[in-house]
């Protein structure tokens, strides 16, 4: 692609999109003005690896749901690493809603090895929470726009992807499971993982290929230049889309993903 | 002749059992994979279920229908995967059609199930552990879309390993196509009954396993979004025995009623006759 310099290995942009290279509240302060967090899911818990409120988007207001890796070592042990719990879902579900009934666009920042496997979790239902924010989500008629800035696996991912459109920042990988765990499941061999990157179709090319993503976000060390960019886009994007019937919307979001 | 046509039958159900790792001495004895108990293969009668425990053997998706329907009528059986490009797959993909006579994961269609005209589906655990591939995607969509159309309940019977690795993010993608499919059957005012087998698991469960109207299961049945191995390597404590059972799930809160195989079809047929329209 002659848009960037060179072109990186796919095992090479599985590591990077793990480096933390953009951090969530830098996102959210590079991207909205007017940020005000919104805690809880009001059923049994506030997830603090996804931080969700409303914000302006060059002054119009917006839903924002960011999954958060944490910084440092204690604060990536309490949030799992960017590992949703199911009332962390629940919680962008009751934003999600809250956003539908003001008619606020949502623009959802994913970056998650996938959704946390735990025994919590799974009592508590961690299938059900991620069936029911791709099920809701299908039926909101505000725009939706999710973007991909680091890892994006799985069902844990796809939770908060289920969008009119799906963009990646260039260094960023989405798939059906980590290359790891993919080469252990098929080859029975986790530490063929760079292979696995190889064949999985990981790639902002790869998925913009397969037009699974309709959008990749050139980074640099410049991250001002990144947000600006990323602000600009997303308020061509949803005006576009603010001009569609809420019926029309959501009939092109489910079309969107019929095509596959 | 009789004799080697009974060998036969038998010979062809010890590979099958083989498949799921069940431990069978051989084709008279087995062993239920849940409770552990020995038993005759006849003990398990005609709906293969473990006389000590009630779990229910994994059936494949024809007997289900033999087992659970007055008529079926099958839809969409010309729907498969043609492009297996990834390392080993076509194989794999063309032994599960022959073992499970089905082209993909999924069996889809129009049924009568004690009186009650449905949609339905049945996934088959025999066909590459019904994995999510995105012909079977396809066919479960469709299905959604004719009940739709139609103003047919869809019933389905959900059984998965989850993804369909093979096909990368298509697979991934099929849980949001069916999604959309269920939002809309959802929105006609239709009812959607899933029934949860044994085993119902990752993307299956993270999608359309979980948003039914009313959500039976099969006694004993394993149902879970993460793998009990994955869940015990990240949190280093052994899992509990009936972690991801039914039973737990119904106590949990995400199950609506635990239903033997003896009594599931009349069950279905009267959710089913419970939400047709009265006429004024």
């Amino acid at each position: 692609m002659a848009l960037f310099k060179r072109e990186l290995s796919p095992a090479r942009i599985v590591k990077k999109s793990r480096e933390d290279r953009f951090a969530a509240r830098e996102i959210i302060d590079g991207v909205f003005t007017d940020f005000i967090e919104l805690h809880g899911d009001r059923l049994s818990g506030d997830d603090n690896s996804i931080i969700g409120g409303i914000a302006r988007l060059n002054g119009q207001p917006v839903t924002v749901i960011v999954i958060d890796r944490g910084t440092d070592i204690q604060d990536k042990i309490s949030k799992r690493n960017g590992s949703p719990e199911p009332y962390g879902y629940r919680k962008a579900q009751r934003l999600m809603a809250q956003a539908n009934k003001f008619n606020r666009p949502i623009i959802t920042f994913i970056n998650t090895p996938g959704a946390f496997p735990g025994k919590t979790a799974e009592a508590q239902g961690q299938g059900e929470a991620i069936a029911q924010s791709i099920l809701k989500s299908m039926k909101l008629t505000v725009p939706m726009i999710a973007i991909i800035y680091g890892e994006a696996g799985s069902g844990g991912a796809l939770a908060l992807a289920t969008s009119d459109q799906v963009w990646m920042f260039q260094n960023a990988t989405y798939s059906i499971l980590s290359p790891e765990g993919f080469a252990s499941i098929l080859w029975k061999d986790s530490k063929r993982a760079d292979e696995a990157a190889d064949v999985m179709g990981l790639t902002p090319k790869d998925l913009m290929e397969k037009q699974i993503i309709e959008y990749i976000i050139p980074e640099g060390r410049n991250h001002p230049r990144v947000f600006n960019l990323i602000r600009k886009r997303l308020d061509d994007e949803i005006t576009s889309l603010q001009t569609l019937a809420p019926n029309e919307l959501l009939a092109k979001r489910r079309a969107r993903f019929r095509a596959f | 002749m009789n004799i080697f046509d009974q060998h036969k039958h038998q010979t062809a159900k010890i590979k099958r059992q083989d498949n799921v790792n069940e431990r069978i001495p051989d084709g008279l004895f087995l062993a239920c994979p849940y409770c552990g108990a020995q038993m005759y293969n006849k003990q398990l009668g005609r709906y293969r279920v473990c006389s000590k425990c009630g779990y229910g053997f994994r059936l494949q998706a024809r007997e289900r229908v033999t087992l659970f329907t007055d008529t079926f009528t099958e839809m969409d059986a010309d729907i498969v995967q043609t492009n297996p490009d990834f390392p080993g797959y076509a194989d794999k993909l063309s032994r599960a059609q022959e073992q499970t006579d089905l082209g993909e994961s999924v069996l889809t269609g129009e049924a009568v199930i004690k009186g009650q005209k449905v949609a339905l589906g049945v996934m088959d655990p025999y066909f590459m552990m019904a994995s999510l591939g995105s012909k079977t995607g396809e066919k479960i969509t469709r299905l959604f879309e004719y009940a739709t159309e139609n103003q047919l309940p869809v019933v389905l019977f959900t059984a998965s390993g989850g993804a369909r690795m093979q096909e990368g993010i298509n697979s991934l993608m099929q849980m949001a196509k069916i999604s959309a499919a269920v939002a809309q059957h959802q929105e006609a005012g239709l009812l959607y009954l899933v029934v949860l087998t044994d085993p119902t698991t990752g993307g299956v469960t993270a999608s359309f396993a979980m948003q039914g109207d009313v959500t039976l299961a099969e006694p004993h049945a394993l149902v879970g979004f993460a793998g009990a191995r994955v869940i015990e390597s990240t949190i280093h404590e052994k899992l509990p025995k009936d972690f991801q059972r039914a039973e737990t799930l119904l106590k949990n809160g995400f199950v609506d009623k635990i239903v033997p195989r003896e009594t599931l079809a009349d069950t279905i047929g009267q959710l089913v006759a419970l939400h047709q329209s009265t006429e004024v």
